[in-house]
């Protein structure tokens, strides 16, 4: 297993544990133990830079997926550290003091996904969509073509395609 | 130039949390806005200022006028139909988002590009780079009222996408790097066509150099003006040329090696006094890195060789759960994809990460305040930014 998972099990109740690459490495933790994990690997294990913060939506699972990606310039390695959130109630502890630029990923995943950050600087605040009033629309339940469909013209001579049954059809015309 | 006035009597007092209570009404202070239409801005954003006096006492920056929901979108698509989507979403730059889209899903998806494929990309990228640059430089010198300098870079800009556009047959979006490998190999007699336009960009960047860089105004204005401590770097995600002017060799070019760059003997450029003129300095030099780098990589790229690898129908193209990350380095700094894959036909999760996320929103409001109005623009411009970036 890799050596970063070996140090950490010790000290935190990782679940899930992925190695995609000798440099990549995800785990899962519950969320509680998400700042001091944080502090540990910034300040113990060099993990320094806050590459991204960003969201999975499992809608089948009922979970949002919290993805906050660490990367130790000397030793180039990354870690990702996932946090399982439950859909209906989606609030997580914002980590702003940690990184300051993390307010922003906060704000924008409040905006898209709906998972608040209670405390991060300017997180109520438009970031993208002004005056958006419907489903956060990164959930995988907002229908974007519904959407369209209520809120912009057609225009005529646009047909959609299923992909798949387009191209059989343009490439198979009288059949397998 | 505004001189700095370290009286702050004038100032608004900050409240326990750090925020400012500025009273528009009081007639001391006045809100201006800086685009989304306006010549001192870089693309579709716009900029919130409050300026007492000539001086910036609060930014805020605004995005979502270029708003298009790529990541939204992918959702819905075949990983071959995101395909053309992913160069959009960068105009002078669109390469970095084809490699690292088909290197995320090469790597989901066990592929092996060939090795032939990996030097066509490293050149792509780094001609990709050389634009982004140029037009950088002509903005940098623009912000300052030395409109020629674009003139020049956008002309050298213009012979390097002749060269895109004989070797992809686009200008713009090239749509070049497919998940597999790439579309075509290098047409006959490029190599000597590239050499002519590298000397020719070399030739004008020696000029830029004498004209823009020597200049007393371009001097007074940019040495010392928008400086990055070193220890923001970190706090603040800082990465590429903004970084390496502070003194902070980070390059994932080196760094963490991709494509062919193992192969490439180059050092990443770096410059210390972390302000515009260093930042700009740095990106010049980097540019003619860009242009050793290309002639390393024509005179070791082999002549023959597959193309692209086998990939399954695009059709039936299903992708096991998964998930990665891939960076590379862009003329801007760290570029990266994180895609989430869940068996399915389709991407369940892509989210871009450029490097404009970090540096013109939290780095760029922390560093307009106490600036002149009339350096707002080219503090801006010399945090490269490029909007679409931001907002995906």
């Amino acid at each position: 297993m890799h050596p970063l998972y070996e140090r950490l099990k010790h000290l935190f109740p990782l679940d899930e544990v992925t190695e995609q690459r000798p440099d990549l490495l995800f785990v899962t933790l519950p969320r509680e133990h998400l700042r001091s994990l944080l502090l540990h690997l910034r300040d113990i294990e060099g993990f320094s830079h806050l590459v991204l913060l960003t969201a999975v939506d499992w809608i089948e699972e009922g979970q949002f997926q919290l993805t906050y990606l660490l990367h130790n310039r000397p030793k180039a390695q990354d870690i990702g550290v996932r946090i399982k959130l439950a859909r209906d109630s989606a609030t997580m502890e914002s980590i702003h003091t940690l990184w300051p630029t993390a307010a922003t990923y906060q704000r924008e995943l409040r905006e898209m996904f709906g998972i608040d950050f209670p405390g991060s600087p300017g997180v109520e605040e438009d970031f993208i969509l002004e005056g958006w009033i419907d489903l956060p629309p990164y959930r995988r339940d907002f229908d974007t073509k519904k959407f369209s469909d209520e809120n912009y013209n057609h225009r005529p001579g646009r047909e959609t395609h299923d992909p798949a049954e387009y191209m059989k059809q343009q490439l198979y015309p009288n059949g397998l | 130039m505004g001189i700095f006035d370290a009286d702050r009597s004038q100032y608004p007092t900050p409240g326990p949390d750090g925020s400012l209570d500025i009273d528009l009404t009081s007639g001391k202070y006045l809100k201006l806005w800086q685009g989304p239409n306006h010549p001192g801005i870089t693309g579709n954003m716009s900029l919130e200022l409050i300026v007492c006096g000539d001086e910036v006492v609060k930014g805020t920056t605004h995005v979502g006028y270029l708003h298009r929901g790529f990541e939204k979108l992918m959702e819905r698509r075949t990983f071959i139909q995101c395909f053309p989507i992913v160069c959009r979403i960068c105009v002078p730059e669109p390469d970095f988002n084809e490699y690292c889209y088909a290197a995320a899903v090469e790597e989901l998806a066990g592929i092996q590009a060939p090795e032939r494929a990996n030097w066509i990309r490293t050149l792509i990228l780094e001609m990709g780079r050389i634009n982004s640059y140029l037009m950088y430089l002509g903005g940098q010198a623009g912000a300052f009222g030395l409109g020629v300098i674009a003139q020049w870079t956008t002309y050298v800009r213009d012979l390097m996408l002749d060269r895109f556009e004989e070797l992809s047959g686009a200008r713009i979006y090239h749509m070049f790097i497919l998940p597999g490998g790439v579309r075509d190999g290098l047409p006959d007699g490029f190599e000597q066509r590239m050499e002519e336009t590298l000397r020719e960009i070399e030739e004008t960047l020696q000029q830029v150099y004498d004209v823009m860089f020597c200049n007393a105004v371009f001097k007074k204005r940019a040495v010392g003006l928008g400086y990055v401590d070193p220890a923001w770097i970190e706090p603040y995600g800082i990465t590429g040329p903004v970084a390496r002017a502070a003194g902070v060799a980070n390059d994932v070019r080196k760094d963490q090696p991709y494509l062919v760059y193992p192969e490439l003997d180059f050092e990443p450029v770096i410059g210390h006094d972390s302000d515009l003129y260093t930042r700009a300095d740095v990106r010049r030099r980097d540019l003619l890195l860009s242009v050793d780098l290309i002639r390393q990589i024509l005179a070791g790229m082999p002549s023959d060789g597959p193309l692209m690898a086998e990939i399954p129908s695009v059709l039936h193209w299903r992708i096991p759960r998964g998930e990665t990350y891939i960076r590379g380095e862009c003329s801007r700094g760290e570029y990266g994809y994180y895609l989430v894959t869940d068996g399915s036909g389709y991407p369940r999760r892509v989210n871009v990460r450029g490097p404009s996320y970090t540096h013109a929103v939290a780095l760029f409001e922390r560093l307009v305040v106490n600036v002149n109005i009339s350096d707002v623009a080219a503090l801006l411009v010399s945090l490269h930014t490029y909007p679409p970036e931001i907002e995906r």
